[in-house]
């Protein structure tokens, strides 16, 4: 019982970084293509690339939450 | 099964040949292996064939993929001669995993399969009883009924004593024919492992024995503890390639599977294209960071 209010708990808090994370980087992201729209496919690429290493983390907590709920 | 959620974070054994086991995830990803295979030696067996006057449409459907491709490398290496070298496995790589993600999706995946009786590890069966969670209380009555014809079953096939029946009724696991080959660690973990592999012989391909040098540098301390940061962080590369496709796949996985079992009626059907997106991005993210550490790995130390 105790295990699954840890699930909870990792996947209430576990996704608060990188929900922050993610959102100041598309926000950061948008504001530059707005800023200098010919640089679009590049400024995407990359902020592809920096999505995916924030949200590892997030996958990192998910990790953790299933191996708790399934081994 | 009806009234039970099926989950299972490790995929089931269909077959084993000795010692080796044949799991349903291997099947999807030869499944898809042929297929690609098939697909590619159609394209190359059209190749410079005319339809109408006009190029064969395998060709130039091909052509449009591996241009926009050959545009993507291009993007992260600007370098004609490294693109040309690296553009396979960014393919490879993509196709892939893209088609892998998009087979777990079809519907009969993870839900036609067979029950199997006790031949299953200890382990497996203990995980399988632990995770089949009632859905609803309501449906308890009708799992009971199911437990009661299982048993009669049970007893019709095997004529032992009671207590024996009673086991191999609790032990019967339910094992898909076929799985999502990306739902399977062992698939991810194989396909980082190459990838980070493959960049460290690209590294010395471009800079011969001097590539090491980015971890083991001994002209002063600063720089002897960077060297072995960047060692350690190479590690921890291939678990984080390994669990960024695992999870991602799998936790779509769960979340139809939870969404189906909750409200089968239209409510999953988002969460369907959701997953088709997923797909795409998870094939574009492993084989874009691919690509970056390949081209990371040929520029020296000293260059950057």
């Amino acid at each position: 019982m105790y295990s699954e209010l840890g699930i909870g708990l990792i996947m209430g808090f576990g996704m608060i970084g990188p929900g922050i994370g993610l959102g100041l980087l598309v926000g950061k992201g948008l504001e530059a293509i707005g800023r200098n729209p010919e640089a679009t496919g590049k400024i995407q690429t990359n902020m592809i690339l920096g999505m995916a290493f924030t949200e590892a983390i997030a996958i990192y907590a998910l990790v953790v939450a299933l191996i708790l709920k399934f081994v | 099964m009806a009234a039970n959620l099926h989950i299972s974070i490790s995929a089931e054994t269909l077959t084993s040949f000795g010692s080796l086991n044949f799991s349903n995830s291997l099947l999807t990803s030869s499944i898809v292996t042929v297929l690609m295979v098939s697909f590619f030696v159609l394209v190359r067996m059209s190749m410079g064939k005319q339809k109408n006057g006009l190029l064969h449409p395998l060709q130039n459907l091909s052509e449009f993929i591996i241009e926009g491709f050959y545009g993507m490398v291009q993007g992260v290496t600007g370098d004609h001669k490294k693109t040309r070298f690296f553009m396979p496995f960014f393919t490879s790589f993509f196709l892939f995993i893209l088609f892998n993600n998009w087979f777990g999706l079809l519907p009969g995946v993870g839900t036609i399969g067979f029950k199997e009786k006790v031949e299953g590890t200890e382990h497996a069966v203990l995980l399988q009883q632990e995770i089949s969670v009632p859905v609803a209380e309501v449906q308890a009555s009708e799992k009971i009924d199911e437990a009661a014809v299982e048993t009669v079953e049970a007893n019709e096939v095997e004529e032992t004593a009671n207590e024996a029946v009673e086991t191999t009724e609790e032990k019967s696991v339910f094992v898909p024919y076929l799985r999502a080959g990306t739902a399977d660690i062992n698939t991810t973990l194989a396909l980082g492992l190459f990838s980070q592999i493959m960049a460290q012989v690209i590294g010395i391909k471009y800079l011969g024995l001097s590539y090491f040098k980015k971890f083991f540098n001994f002209k002063d301390p600063i720089m002897g503890f960077v060297g072995i940061l960047e060692l350690v962080s190479e590690f921890s590369k291939v678990l984080s390639y390994t669990f960024r496709l695992f999870g991602n796949i799998f936790a779509g996985e769960v979340l139809l599977i939870v969404m189906s079992a909750l409200i089968p009626l239209v409510v999953p059907m988002p969460f369907y294209g959701l997953e088709i997106f997923v797909g795409v991005i998870q094939a574009l993210v492993f084989s874009l960071l691919s690509i970056v550490f390949f081209n990371i790995a040929t520029i020296g130390h000293d260059e950057h």
